[in-house]
């Protein structure tokens, strides 16, 4: 098993809206270990969207336990699929990418969502996330529909604070 | 082009009375004499305008210096120029926002500055406005930074600023990288 390359602004790809998954075999799950390597790699990495590697299908990963301070979530996930149900609530929070290196910004999330998902064998997951894990959640699904963090970036001086608990 | 990669980045820093027009002619100049632009801060302080630029591969401090006399003369610019070590990609990522806000006095961010840099703060990026009223004005700072000392020193020196009757907070920045 290898880490993939990972392609980086202004590659096209990144600007695509992916397909939907529809073949759920095991050519699918050989590639989700390729993409859960690539993200063990990155540094920092808590997330990763397959048209990152150039695979321009709707699966990513969400992996809030790599969070550098302990926060609420749900384990490491492969969301195949993956569709945002229900936003609650705002925050301003930082963001950097893998296709974006040396640079992060401030971007305004949802503070809770609901999201439904496939699982790499096609079952149907559903979450309510919050915080950190929602953030990771928003923007991998940005990726699938090709937009990056930069697309959503706010002021510099926008007020943290607006965090809730 | 590899004796641009060569040549050391200047950071040149004017300032004057805030008017339309200070950085689109500037910015022209330097693109028309091929110039290389680094990372850049400007912003409008009290009425004046501030520009900080990294600047390079548009020849020696004196040829800048040269170059930029009609924009220095046109917006009645300071203008300063230093040749530096400075480069490109080296940021460094705050990981606590500290915001303090309080009746203007003196030494607020002395005070601030102090204790933070006591409890291992390092100071990427500070910005601080005076608000209210000229008879009674409130300050208001956002510090970004790293605590390099773990962010209960941090904690410990913001409860003790709050003793001391300003309003301080420290929020831990995580960045999401995905
Ligand atoms: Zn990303």
């Amino acid at each position: 098993m290898a880490a993939l390359d990972i392609l980086t602004y202004p590659d096209e790809r990144l600007k695509t809206t992916c397909d939907a998954v529809d073949q759920f075999d095991a050519a699918l799950r050989e590639f989700i270990e390729h993409l859960q390597e690539t993200c063990s790699g990155g540094p920092g990495a808590v997330g990763i969207a397959a048209p990152q590697v150039g695979d321009l299908r709707r699966i990513c990963i969400v992996d809030a336990t790599r969070a550098k301070r302990p926060v609420d979530n749900h384990g490491p996930l492969v969301l195949i699929n993956p569709e945002i149900t229900a936003w609650d609530g705002f925050a301003v929070g930082r963001e950097g990418c893998l296709s974006v290196p040396d640079y992060t910004g401030k971007v305004i999330r949802a503070e809770r969502i609901e999201l439904k998902a496939q699982d790499p064998f096609g079952k149907s997951l559903r979450f309510t996330m919050h915080g950190f894990e929602a953030r990771i959640a928003q923007h991998e699904v940005d990726h699938l529909d090709g937009i990056l963090f930069l697309d959503r970036l706010v002021s510099r001086h926008a007020d943290l604070q607006l965090r809730k608990k | 082009m590899s004796e641009n990669m060569q040549e050391k980045w200047l950071i040149l820093t004017l300032v004057g009375a805030d008017q339309p027009g200070i950085v689109a002619n500037l910015t022209r100049i330097l693109f028309g004499a091929g110039a290389e632009l680094g990372e850049a801060a400007m912003l409008r302080l009290g009425n004046q305008f501030a520009i900080m630029l990294m600047v390079r591969a548009a020849g020696s401090p004196e040829t800048v210096m040269g170059l930029l006399e009609s924009v220095r003369a046109q917006f009645d610019l300071k203008l300063h120029i230093d040749e530096t070590d400075a480069a490109l990609h080296e940021k460094r990522e705050p990981d606590v926002l500290v915001t303090v806000h309080g009746a203007d006095r003196a030494g607020i961010v002395a005070d601030v500055a102090g204790a933070l840099v006591e409890a291992g703060f390092n100071i990427l990026d500070l910005r601080s406005d005076v608000g209210g009223s000229t008879t009674s004005p409130i300050y208001i700072m956002q510090i970004e930074g790293e605590a390099r000392q773990g962010l209960d020193k941090i904690e410990q020196a913001v409860s003790s600023l709050n003793q001391q009757g300003l309003s301080v907070r420290a929020v831990p920045l995580d960045t999401v990288r995905g």
